[in-house]
């Protein structure tokens, strides 16, 4: 099949303004760290080392918090919630000013398609600071009795795949309940949250506030093992929640998880064709997969299966792998050269134990980490690719004949954090909403956020919910 | 006529897999019965009742859920003098201050039996997306729950800590209090006379200390209540071990049984299911 040719359209990176290195965000400074070695955070796209990264070793960590813990007493904790919100709405309105730079850094640093940076990411953080600047002079309002107290020092740790978009998920509900935080970015992708840290800066929110500590595990540890922290907030793979969960055993902190997922993308024999081809490859192919709640298990019923496949490849066809920056493409660069590994080894796996693999014909670049959109088919319940989170552009096929069925091969894993499901049946899909143990289920559509919108997982997807009311509960001791 | 005390597992009253009991006494350590001593096979054997239960319980009506609690109360009442000697004896209690504990546990299966149709109101939302979308959450039960029930209050700290679980459409596996397990037993038997469906509410008697840790790591247990255990590097422990598959903790806390419950009970054994739809023509 003949491929569109596009002009190259880049986005300029003139408006990005990256320095040769960042310190930490401490106390409303830039501070050098004191234990760590600096590393180098690059484009995934071309390896090109974009700037030089402190890491904060266990002392950083312990400044930090401290920062936090005083910002906390003096000056957030007891400021009201109306003028709380004043500096929350401040920082969204920066974010907005802001944005074109932040995508364009954003890609840069994580590998992301411009059109999803610009498109979805930063409109959809500036949204999260809005609608969370609106909660803090209305917590009595928020359903956890009318005198809520915010646990005091919050400890976040975030992963690569949205690294802007989990930062304002963490940080916006924490400091509307009154929290100060430390947050710590992962350590491919710390850009955009030194650049917030500027954006503090700018905003004038009092020193402590929010700190920012660059690092890789280690550091993350420091943070969540602190002894004055009270609450941790996580999102990443289930393995380290899991460790995170036992680390605080004991202890008074409070924790919310946001973990893997393996979701079902279930398709029935009824479904709006052209919408499901379009979901599918959004609900697995957006951010490269890279997507915790992305639908990498494609059920399909059997009587629509060949035309479902058919046209699934022939779409897939038309996705553009490359530059992160080009404003034409669909699928960037994987984060990292570990992730890559990662899902070769799996995408290996799954040709090991006999699935039929398949990509588009698709020229990738030279330099960088790159992975064509792959699909699995022959794919059985038992296969590793069908039950191991892959984290990358991959999707695995299986069958179904009736809704029962789907419902039992959608719950059989140990996630629960989303579903979809595609059906022009209304009360087939609120039967199947029903039955799916998962937190999120997207009828007809897939992979839609609001800040509004809860979010989180059942079982071994973690606990606690971000976004909502509820998001804003979990920064709230009651 | 003396009673033989046994466990409640499934709907039915086995005596312990491993055939051992134990005696309990009043609180002056008079011996009142042996009860039975469950084991890690009866925990086994109960988590497997509660998960076999968990799908006809959780897809009841929330009316229904709310008229089988308040059928529980019912049921209470009729056996209050039973459970007004027991409770008076396992706590050294007067017998009028042990009616009053009984009224007062009665009234708490009550007053939780209102929330079933209620919590997807008060917790549930509406969610006003910035886009062409109906977007709905609404709480569920997560699952089966083990309750490792407090010692002290063998009753009214007993029906609190079930009860929150069970009215959302949770199952539960319970170990009484050690030393005062006879209320506990005797509950089992209103559940099994009060329209609970058999292994929605399991009771084991014994020690949480020995049946805790296989309850905390079991990976078909879904949340777990740390409030029976006393010592707080065993409750870490146990904290620890329910980390492998992500169970919801409750630890352990000062907690007055008397007071108002509040919500927190009820929303920590619940999950959150956000559902999108797009809106158009």
């Amino acid at each position: 099949m003949s491929r569109f040719e596009y002009a190259p359209a880049p986005e300029s990176r003139a408006i990005v303004d990256i320095k040769s290195s960042y310190g930490l965000f401490i106390n409303g400074q830039f501070t050098d760290a004191t234990d760590g070695k600096p590393f180098k955070t690059i484009s995934p796209a071309s390896e090109e080392v974009l700037a030089e990264v402190s890491e904060a070793g266990p002392a950083d960590v312990d400044k930090a918090v401290r920062a936090a813990r005083k910002a906390f007493e003096k000056v957030w904790g007891p400021m009201s919630g109306k003028d709380r919100a004043k500096y929350l709405f401040r920082i969204a309105r920066l974010i907005q000013e802001r944005s074109r730079e932040l995508a364009v850094l954003e890609s840069l640093d994580n590998g992301k398609p411009i059109r999803e940076s610009r498109d979805v990411d930063i409109p959809l953080v500036a949204a999260h600071f809005f609608y969370y600047a609106g909660w803090a002079d209305k917590l009595e309002y928020a359903g956890v009795g009318d005198d809520p107290q915010p646990w005091g020092v919050a400890g976040q740790v975030i992963p690569w795949n949205f690294p802007m978009l989990m930062l304002a998920w963490k940080i916006a509900p924490a400091l509307a309940a009154g929290n100060t935080v430390v947050l710590k970015p992962a350590e491919t992708t710390p850009l955009t949250a030194l650049a917030f840290a500027e954006i503090c800066q700018q905003a004038d929110l009092p020193p402590g506030v929010v700190n920012i500590v660059t690092g890789a595990g280690r550091t993350g540890q420091a943070l969540v093992e602190h002894p004055d922290v009270d609450k941790v907030a996580f999102t990443g793979s289930t393995e380290v929640g899991r460790a995170i969960a036992k680390s605080v055993a004991g202890t008074h902190k409070a924790v919310t998880l946001e973990l893997g997922g393996k979701a079902a993308n279930i398709v029935f024999e009824d479904a709006p064709i052209d919408q499901t081809i379009e979901g599918i490859v959004n609900g697995i192919f957006f951010n490269q997969g890279h997507v915790c709640c992305a639908g990498s298990r494609l059920l399909v019923q059997e009587s629509v299966y060949d035309e479902v496949l058919a046209r699934l490849k022939r779409r897939m066809g038309t996705l553009r792998v490359g530059d992160p920056l080009d404003k034409n493409t669909d699928i960037g660069a994987i984060n990292s050269a570990a992730q890559l590994a990662k899902i070769r080894e799996l995408s290996q796996i799954g040709e090991d134990e006999g699935a039929e693999r398949w990509s588009p014909e698709c020229e990738l670049p030279a330099n960088g980490y790159w992975f064509p959109p792959t699909v699995f088919t022959g794919v059985s319940q038992a296969h590793r690719i069908a039950r191991e989170e892959i984290f990358g552009p991959v999707l695995s096929v299986l069958t179904f004949r009736t809704p029962q069925e789907a419902v039992e091969k959608a719950n059989n894993t140990p996630f629960g954090l989303s579903a979809g499901i595609w059906t022009d049946k209304g009360s087939r899909i609120l039967w199947m909403a029903n039955q799916l143990r998962a937190g999120v289920v997207w009828a007809n559509t897939f992979n839609r956020f609001d800040p509004t919108s809860p979010f989180g997982g059942y079982k071994e997807s973690g606990y606690g919910r971000e976004g909502g009311r509820h998001g804003l509960e979990a920064y709230l001791a009651h | 006529m003396r009673k033989t005390y046994k466990l409640y597992v499934g709907g039915a009253f086995p005596r312990s897999e491993s055939g051992r009991s134990y005696v309990v006494t009043d609180a002056k350590g008079k011996f009142l019965a042996n009860a039975s001593q469950a084991s890690r096979k009866d925990a086994r054997d109960a988590v497997v009742a509660a998960r076999k239960a968990f799908g006809g319980w959780h897809a009841r009506t929330a009316y229904n859920r709310g008229q089988v609690l308040y059928r529980i109360a019912e049921v209470m009442e009729g056996r209050h003098q039973q459970f007004s000697s027991e409770v008076a004896a396992s706590e050294g209690l007067s017998i009028s201050k042990a009616r009053a504990v009984v009224d007062e546990s009665i009234d708490r299966w009550v007053w939780y039996a209102g929330w079933a149709d209620k919590l997807a109101q008060v917790v549930g939302s509406s969610n006003p997306v910035a886009g062409p979308y109906f977007d709905f959450s609404l709480p569920e039960a997560t699952g089966v729950v083990a309750v490792l029930a407090p010692q002290d209050s063998s009753l009214l700290g007993l029906t609190s800590v079930i009860a929150p679980a069970i009215v959302s459409g949770n199952t539960v596996v319970a170990v009484s209090s050690y030393e005062r397990p006879l209320p506990a037993i005797t509950l089992g038997e209103v559940m099994a006379t009060s329209d609970v469906p058999g292994g929605v509410v399991n009771i084991l008697t014994g020690s949480a200390s020995e049946v805790g840790p296989w309850l905390a790591s079991h990976m078909d247990v879904n949340a777990i209540d740390l409030c029976g255990i006393v010592d707080p590097e065993e409750a870490t422990e146990l904290e620890i071990a329910a980390a492998d598959n992500l169970k919801r903790v409750r630890r352990p806390a000062e907690e007055d049984w008397s007071a108002d419950q509040g919500l927190s009970r009820l929303t920590q054994y619940l999950e959150l299911k956000t559902v999108w739809h797009p809106i158009g023509v």
